[in-house]
């Protein structure tokens, strides 16, 4: 073990822990903060199951050293719903158009979506699937992903109005 | 408003879109350790030495576990056979670890537990076997051939069966043909690659036993098999499925893993935690390969197929952790929707130096149905008939049903076809995708330079295979209503449509309804997830379990209100009298009663406890169909294909959610897609994996697909009390058949015959730099 103390931001809150450095930022997630919400589908950096966003940015956890976040911002699917448990439009979306089915790949694409829709809210179809063209989906075959993804748009624009 | 046909919400979401989903790396138990495999980096080998020395030493390490280690506390280090009546082993299920002769690269050699899985997996790299190469056969076409080596030297042959599905007389067929067309096909169906890899987590419990989480589609089978190979006391053994990342197969075996991380538990006194990383399923999951195919058809002048004959070739892997059912299915289904009035086909299972091959979503149904579609488009071409008229000049036509095929399910029982109209699904079909229209378009593209190219596919489905499916209902003295089934839920919504089920006929909505499926301390008996059954068997189990709770809900108010029970209805959660009475009485007060007290009275005539425990029985099978249309363009100087359109008709009999079932179906067309244009799974001559990444095996994405125009009929299934049939394969098995359609439709004007899947950019652009070629050197040839 070559273990660091590391301090950084996860969904709003701080935390100071502690992790080998070669321990990825999705091993400490789901280990060492028990926040098992991020999953890992191939821990090649290729299926992004495992994406988070760290300071705004999406990231694959997989191919990220937890030490590298060291005073970072980190939010996982945890933090998107808001305090009171509200529904990120996103979430509710991907309930209402059948976005998921067995939920594995889940994480990785509301997480993508999010920073998609936040820089991008009025997509086109074809857009949408450009921005999950790096994540896996194996049970849906992508249709409601993107409708999901068309629904939250329009209500995330609505919000802004 | 009743639930069951409605697209309720899915019950399962809530938890999956914040986070709170339970897959079996996520289950964390105080004192876990982890394991790692050591894994056998050669196809064929005799183990000559394990040094395990330099590994037990490393930090972290408690035990480094070969067979000889496991011994002691497994009945045989040989698998029995999965799934089978007699759970017995033979000489090719697999071996819990293999500590002798490793017979194909990924083949479980040690395991290594640790503290944490970074360090087991460490020290499974210090592990050094010793291997003695031994001869390699990687094709199953030469497996079969005399004189080629054993894949494993204890075995005689690498065949492991040879059997001759055939009905009618073919050699009369033949005689009497006007045509016949013959072609060699070569199909590959690659991996099955649930996002969530295999997982398994067992807990040592104080009274000697163990709790076993699996990503399993079969916890029952697992069960069993554990408490015969570990020989525990089937009592104090319980298999819990989780949440489940995606099945599509794969999780339909029982894996050596799951065995040896148990046993590693037993062993140590301690939890041990053992999660698949992709490679290893690479290397190690059940995949479904390769199938070569002979095939001749017989017509007479107009089409009307008379006979088919040929031989299958079906690479089968290094072991058999099943009964070989995937070939059989295969060419029992080649016939599919259609009239064949004769047919032979001979098939040869032959063992290779790969990983074992087992089902993967579709079961050998999809190279069914395409090695039927292509054979009927080389028919038309030949014959100069539409491609869409022949296949409506041999569909079963809907007065012959139930349409019984001269064959015998792997239960025994007949194949009957139960209930469809074919044609009028490929007609309506047809009518949707614009196929009349279509040579004009093509034209006009081609005009441009543009190659499009339309196809065609139909199939056929047995679905909700048996023998049963139990299902248990059961109104708690809360009043919380559960259903507890052996059917296992991966992910297709199953909770959701069984908690529909459920809800109509205890007059609660859906979302009060729990369900706890695959887990063998609330179900008793289950068969698992597997032949898209799931929602006929424990879907028909949940209705009458159901129906027999709201009937014993009624007579047990009608003791308790006084009122007769005619005069009772179930509804919002309560018995309440019929028009408008208030008099009412809640089930959990029902449940409460039925409960019992000490010394107090109980109803007369009513058994305690609101509940029923039904295993609905089934032989037969409800037959779903489809009819694919699908619309591609080829850029005939890159070999790339884009699918542009895509139209899908399906009949899986009454739908309980139409949404579920709209999800189950594209899912599935987006797995046939990958099979027709993207999914290899490669091998060397060596036997050694050529893809091990999913950088290397493409699984489609986004961009790639177009929308999915999905289309319905709901011809209600005779067979079953729901009128239902399967969707979890129907929309995979016709999709790759359509797929080449459309491309060979599209390089019409090369002349061009593709008989294979995958086509990859690479294998179109040979295809057509010959063709175009071939038509140079006769422009050029003098007159």
């Amino acid at each position: 073990m070559n273990a660091r103390s590391i301090a950084l931001t996860v969904n709003g809150r701080p935390v100071n822990g502690t992790a080998d450095v070669r321990t990825t930022l999705a091993d400490f997630l789901r280990h060492s903060l028990r926040l098992t919400g991020t999953h890992l589908g191939c821990e090649h950096g290729v299926c992004g199951a495992c994406t988070v966003l760290v300071d705004g940015a999406s990231v694959r956890s997989c191919l990220m050293l937890a030490v590298q976040a060291e005073g970072a911002h980190v939010r996982t699917i945890e933090g998107l719903a808001g305090p009171d448990g509200e529904l990120h439009p996103l979430q509710t979306a991907f309930r209402d158009k059948h976005g998921l089915q067995c939920g594995f790949c889940t994480p990785g694409m509301l997480m993508t979506l999010v920073e998609f829709l936040e820089e991008n809210p009025d997509p086109a179809e074809a857009e949408i699937r450009d921005a999950i063209s790096g994540n896996i989906c194996r049970c849906t075959g992508y249709e409601s992903i993107v409708a999901a993804a068309l629904q939250a748009a329009a209500e995330i624009r609505e919000r802004r109005r | 408003m009743r639930a069951v046909g409605r697209s309720v919400p899915r019950i399962e979401d809530p938890a999956l879109l914040v986070g709170k989903g339970r897959y079996v790396d996520d289950i964390a138990l105080p004192g876990t350790l982890h394991a790692a495999f050591v894994r056998s980096a050669s196809a064929h080998a005799r183990i000559a030495a394990i040094d395990t020395a330099a590994a037990a030493g490393m930090p972290g390490v408690h035990a480094v576990l070969t067979a000889a280690d496991l011994r002691p506390v497994l009945r045989s280090l040989r698998l029995p056979l999965g799934a089978s009546p007699t759970s017995s082993e033979n000489s090719s299920t697999p071996f819990v670890l293999n500590g002798h002769e490793a017979a194909y690269v990924g083949e479980p050699i040690a395991l290594v537990v640790a503290d944490t899985r970074y360090e087991a997996e460490d020290a499974a790299g210090a592990v050094f076997v010793d291997y003695e190469p031994l001869p390699v056969v990687a094709d199953a076409r030469r497996a079969v051939e005399a004189g080629t080596p054993a894949v494993r030297t204890e075995l005689a042959s690498n065949l492991l069966n040879r059997m001759m599905v055939a009905f009618g007389d073919v050699d009369e067929a033949f005689a009497k043909a006007t045509h016949v067309v013959a072609d060699e096909l070569w199909q590959h169906r690659g991996c099955g690659h649930p996002l969530e890899g295999r997982g398994v987590l067992a807990e040592t419990r104080p009274d000697g036993g163990l709790c076993v989480w699996s990503s399993t589609q079969m916890p029952h089978d697992l069960f069993h098999t554990l408490a015969g190979m570990l020989g525990l006391d089937e009592n104090c053994l319980r298999v819990v499925t989780p949440d489940v990342g995606g099945g599509f197969g794969p999780k339909y075996c029982i894996y050596p893993e799951e065995l040896a991380v148990p046993a590693a538990a037993l062993l140590l006194g301690r939890n041990v935690k053992w999660i698949e990383d992709r490679r290893e399923n690479f290397l190690s999951a059940v995949q479904e390969r390769d199938q070569y195919w002979s095939l001749e058809v017989a017509t007479d002048g107009d089409g009307r197929i008379l006979g088919m004959r040929g031989r299958l070739i079906h690479d089968q892997g290094a072991y058999a952790p099943k009964a070989v059912n995937l070939p059989y299915n295969s060419a029992s289904a080649v016939t599919g929707p259609y009239v064949v009035p004769a047919f032979a086909v001979e098939v040869l299972i032959a063992h290779t130096n790969k990983v074992p091959v087992s089902s993967v979503r579709g079961a050998g149904y999809p190279q069914a149905a395409f090695a039927m579609e292509r054979m009927i488009d080389l028919v038309a071409a030949r014959l100069g008939i539409d491609r869409v008229a022949v296949r409506a000049r041999n569909l079963i036509p809907p007065e012959k049903m139930p349409y019984t095929k001269p064959l015998k399910a792997r239960s025994g029982a007949g194949i009957v076809y139960d209930s469809g109209d074919y044609p009028a699904c490929q007609a309506e079909a047809l009518a949707a995708a614009g196929w009349h229209d279509f040579p004009r378009r093509q034209a006009e593209a081609l005009a441009q330079g543009r190659h499009l190219g339309i196809g065609i596919a139909n199939a056929v489905k047995g679905t909700g295979r048996g023998p049963f499916e139990s299902g248990v209902v059961r109104v708690a003295p809360s009043g919380r209503v559960s259903v507890f089934t052996g059917a296992t839920a991966m992910g297709q919504g199953l909770a959701t449509a069984l908690a529909q089920i459920c809800a109509d006929e205890l007059g609660v909505r859906p979302e009060e309804v729990g369900v706890i499926a695959g887990d063998t301390a609330f179900a008793q008996f289950g068969l698992g997830g597997f032949a898209s059954r799931q929602l006929v068997t424990a879907g028909s189990s949940v209705h009458i379990a159901a129906k027999a709770v709201a009937a014993k809900a009624i007579r047990a108010a009608s003791t308790m209100l006084d009122l007769p029970e005619a005069e009772l209805e179930l509804a919002g959660g309560e018995v309440r009298g019929r028009g408008g009475s208030n008099r009412g009485i809640s089930l959990a007060e029902i449940a409460t009663r039925l409960r019992g007290a000490p010394g107090y009275a109980f109803p007369a005539e009513i058994e305690p406890g609101l509940e029923a425990s039904i295993q609905w029985k089934t032989d037969a099978l409800a037959y779903a169909n489809a009819c694919h249309v699908a619309e591609v363009e080829v850029d005939i100087e890159t070999g790339h294909v884009g699918v542009s359109h895509y139209i899908a008709l399906h009949d899986s009999g009454r739908l309980i959610n139409p949404m579920i079932v709209d999800g189950q179906i594209k899912g599935g067309i987006a797995h046939g897609i990958g099979n027709a244009l993207y999914e290899l799974m490669g091998y060397d001559e060596e036997g050694q994996p050529l893809t091990t990444t999913f950088a290397d095996y493409l699984l489609v994405t986004a961009p790639e697909l177009p929308r999915f125009e999905t289309l319905y009929r709901e011809t209600p299934s005779p067979i079953n009390p729901l009128g239902a049939k399967g969707v979890g394969e129907a929309g995979t098995i016709p999709a790759a058949a359509a797929i080449i359609s459309a491309v060979e439709d599209a390089l019409r004007p090369f002349g061009v015959r593709i008989s294979q899947t995958p086509v990859t950019p690479e294998f179109l652009f040979n295809l057509i730099s010959k063709a175009r070629a071939k038509q140079r050197a006769e422009r050029e040839m003098p007159a």
